[in-house]
């Protein structure tokens, strides 16, 4: 038994070591052999990054095997919690990029002299990074995270794999960097919320199907009969998300050492394929993900039953098959034809009470708890977060009606809508879950400071109102002053005119988003000092689950 | 875990049996009116899907029963907003230029859809009160480059000034610095004596040493008094109105490397009532002629 294992180790440090030998050839053909500056820095990396993670493992193996020489090797038990730490530490700091980002743009948008006609910071190449960065950098960094840590208490069995679930986490901050710096350096294949190009396509393929295995692996080892709600909608989240990544990026490059390709969806069907994207990106990642984490982490820390199983069966089957349907909202009045208009909107339409399941699971699970969003101000940011959800799930299918959207398309509204469910329903639950899972990590009796917390929260919570108000105003007035006419049928306003309308909207989003980055700030403070493992300030103030699981105070029977 | 059931003591209600890892669910029917809302909402898009065009079929896609279509839903409005306007803007297209002005309605037309034109096309340089920037000459004074009478506000507009057009307003005025014409100095002399035009010269040798270069190199275009040529489009330079600057410095400038800004010709661009109208509304802005 000891020797198969062994053997299934050496054979694992194997298959990483000629992986790692792999990446850092691919690295050094893109870093010699392109002529592209930028695909030659994104050699660079790659070949630092698959050297590093190469000695790493090698290193490993050989002290290991030496230890077992002498006999004293203990073979790793328990849950694997070390990709997590990365994950989370990552989450924070991605976020803090991109939240900064964004409060530039907004600034660039109040007061355009701020991009000091430097191309790099121009808002063509930041916004990407931001989107980005926020989306894909700090919620995904929350997402493979939480999933590793949730996918192991619930299946009670360790993560599968000796080396993939470090290879997923690091891989995924090397695909960051190399997206990142690509957009700032001018490569992006122009497709809204799938960027970068074919060599970071490709190798974030490799690192989701990495993902997928690892967690169908961990799911396989379980030794629960069922497979726990939050399972069902990381496992959507996951294996839908690789499906629309390799549809909508399908691309032929122009050489192998050449940063640019040609996609190959034309016209209005690229125009739809994108789309059907990026609707369900919105949908399986920054819906079916994060309520993955709902369903794991708010009965966790209110320790209540889930609502109802039923419900979360209905919703989780009614979510999935209607989601992907929406896409085509995206695309009113535009050359699309009528039927898929039609179907786009009508879908949207089932999808609000499909949407609202989870949201009633969520709160409904505080049902005998209610007090705790009193005293417990992580509680209060995953349950403001549901309500969040709830609020921008209905607002989208309202804005998918075609005649509501012949008013809010184009405008700041869309962009109002989008952070009410990104600030309000994303982040607020990643923050949620942070604070839960740094103390739970990092085996600390309960967070730095809960009043820090509280803080955090108010800050945020009003830096999202600001935001999302100083949208609904801008956008709604936008729409009106692009249809406005007057008696003899000439247009009211210049476009011009529009926008110098729209300043003290921007001046106060961009107000909002600092608020919002302060917040956050806040966040990693009170992190750091969680993880250096200083004695919590008020520790009296925070509830027993707020402490690791092996540091609870047990309740009374 | 094993199936367990138990009773929630604070819902009463029933539990599923199972637990993850501490977590259970309850065993709760699902809410009434979130069913209902369900039902309705599907109901709703059925009922959406039959009326409106829904679904591609092999040849084509179902048309839907109230025959709606969104390209003859716009074509519609359009022929709706044109219809609303045809009779102004026949009227406007039939009346000579001048006799706009006769007709109150029409006028008003004209103007009103001249300065939504203007808003839209000529706000960009000109700025959206027509005051203009350097090198974009303010339309609201009666300082007009070439001409502030109706036709020859037409004319600039239909044909623009140096836009490659064929009918273009051109002039050249030459880079007297850059193409050596005139030494350093003796551009001096010629600003100090184009400053005494606007009695602001301060060293009378040099303004009389310029007004010599003035008449022999600029006379021919500006006149010999320097009030300008609205045929050639060059400025009066006697009344204190700059489109480069006034100063000392920005007139050393203007000769060193000569002056000509260009403006696009909008015919083909821009239909004939809405040109017409724009004319209307530029004469009207303070200073027509």
């Amino acid at each position: 038994m000891a020797d198969t294992r062994e053997g299934l180790e050496a054979f694992g440090d194997v298959l990483a070591v000629l992986a790692a030998a792999l990446f850092a050839l691919v690295g050094a053909v893109w870093f010699f052999g392109s002529s592209d500056p930028a695909m030659s820095f994104h050699g660079l990396l790659m070949l630092i990054g698959s050297v590093l993670a190469g000695i790493y493992v090698l290193n490993t193996a050989f002290r290991e095997k030496a230890a077992r020489a002498i006999g004293n090797y203990e073979p790793p038990e328990g849950y694997f919690d070390g990709p997590i730490k990365v994950a989370t530490v990552a989450a924070v700091i991605w976020g803090i990029a991109g939240f900064l980002v964004g409060v530039v743009l907004a600034l660039q948008l109040a007061y355009p002299a701020l991009n000091f006609d430097l191309p790099w910071i121009s808002f063509g190449r930041l916004r990407p990074l931001h989107t980005s960065a926020v989306i894909f950098a700090f919620g995904g960094n929350v997402l493979i995270g939480t999933s590793f840590y949730v996918v192991q208490r619930t299946s009670h069995a360790r993560l599968a794999g000796r080396w993939s679930p470090w290879f997923v986490v690091w891989g995924y901050q090397l695909f960051i960097a190399i997206a990142g710096t690509g957009y700032l350096l001018g490569i992006t294949q122009a497709k809204e919320y799938a960027e970068p190009e074919w060599y970071a396509d490709l190798f974030l393929t490799i690192i989701w199907v990495t993902y997928l295995l690892v967690f169908l692996g961990t799911l396989w080892r379980r030794k629960e009969p069922h497979i726990y709600v939050a399972n069902w909608f990381y496992l959507a989240f996951i294996v839908t998300i690789a499906m629309l990544h390799l549809v909508n990026n399908a691309a032929l490059p122009v050489s192998f050492t050449s940063p640019s390709s040609v996609i190959l969806w034309s016209g209005v069907q690229d125009a739809m394929t994108q789309w059907w994207y990026g609707h369900n990106a919105v949908g399986f990642f920054l819906t079916a993900g994060f309520l993955g984490i709902m369903y794991y982490f708010i009965p966790k820390r209110v320790e209540r039953p889930v609502y109802s199983y039923r419900l979360s069966i209905v919703h989780f089957w009614t979510l999935i098959f209607l989601y992907i349907w929406a896409g085509p909202h995206h695309l009113h009045y535009t050359a699309l034809p009528d039927w898929a208009q039609t179907l786009g909107m009508t879908f949207s339409i089932m999808l609000w009470m499909p949407s609202w399941g989870g949201m009633i699971n969520g709160l409904m699970t505080l049902s005998g708890a209610w007090d705790k969003l009193r005293t417990d101000a992580v509680v209060r940011l995953l349950v403001v977060s549901v309500a969040f959800y709830g609020m921008s799930t209905f607002e989208g299918p309202l804005m998918s009606i075609k005649a509501v959207n012949s008013l809010s398309h184009y405008t700041d509204w869309t962009i109002g809508h989008v952070h009410s469910g990104a600030l309000g329903w994303v982040a607020m639950v990643s923050f949620g879950a942070i604070y839960c899972l740094v103390p739970w990590l990092w085996n600390r009796k309960g967070l730095y400071s809960m009043r820090l917390v509280e803080w955090h929260f108010w800050i945020s919570t009003l830096g999202i109102l600001l935001y999302i108000t100083a949208m609904w105003v801008s956008g709604i007035t936008q729409g009106l002053m692009w249809r406005a006419y007057d008696s003899l049928g000439f247009l009211q306003y210049s476009f011009i005119e529009t926008v110098e309308a729209m300043h003290p909207y921007y001046v106060i989003r961009a107000i909002g988003g600092i608020l919002f980055l302060s917040g956050s700030l806040i966040m990693a403070y009170n992190v750091w000092r969680t993880i250096r493992g200083d004695e919590p300030v008020d520790i009296a103030e925070q509830p027993r689950v707020a402490a690791a699981p092996g540091l609870r105070v047990q309740p009374a029977e | 875990m094993s199936d367990k059931r138990e009773i929630d003591d604070v819902t009463g209600v029933e539990t599923t049996g199972h637990a993850w890892d501490g977590i259970k669910e309850l065993n709760k029917p699902l809410p009434k009116w979130w069913l209902m809302t369900f039902y309705a909402s599907i109901v709703w898009a059925i009922g959406y899907m039959i009326v409106y065009p829904a679904w591609p079929t092999l040849n084509g896609y179902t048309k839907g029963v109230w025959g709606y279509s969104q390209r003859a839903a716009v074509s519609n409005e359009v022929q709706g907003a044109k219809a609303a306007q045809a009779t102004f803007r026949t009227a406007l297209e039939k009346t000579p230029l001048a006799e706009v002005k006769n007709d109150p309605d029409l006028l008003r037309f004209a103007m009103v859809g001249g300065a939504a034109a203007f808003a839209t096309n000529c706000a960009p340089c000109h700025g959206r009160g027509a005051q203009g920037f350097a090198g974009y000459p303010n339309l609201n004074d009666d300082d007009w480059l070439w001409g502030g009478t109706l036709p020859e506000i037409e004319t600039t507009i239909l044909y623009g000034i140096r836009s490659g057009d064929k009918q273009s307003r051109i002039s050249d005025m030459p880079k007297y610095g850059v193409d050596g014409i005139l030494q350093t100095s003796e551009i001096d002399d010629a600003a100090e004596f184009v400053l005494s035009l606007t009695k602001r010269a301060t060293d009378t040798a040099a303004v009389g040493r310029g007004a010599k270069i003035f008449a022999d190199q600029c006379a021919s275009c500006h006149g010999a008094e320097g009030k300008g040529n609205p045929e050639l489009g060059a400025p009066n330079l006697t009344d204190d109105i700059w489109l480069f600057g006034g100063r000392k410095a920005d007139i050393v400038q203007s000769i060193f490397t000569g002056r000509g800004g260009s403006m696009p010709a909008w015919h083909g661009r821009l239909d004939a009532v809405t040109l017409k109208s724009l004319g209307i509304y530029v004469h009207s802005l303070g200073g027509g002629k």
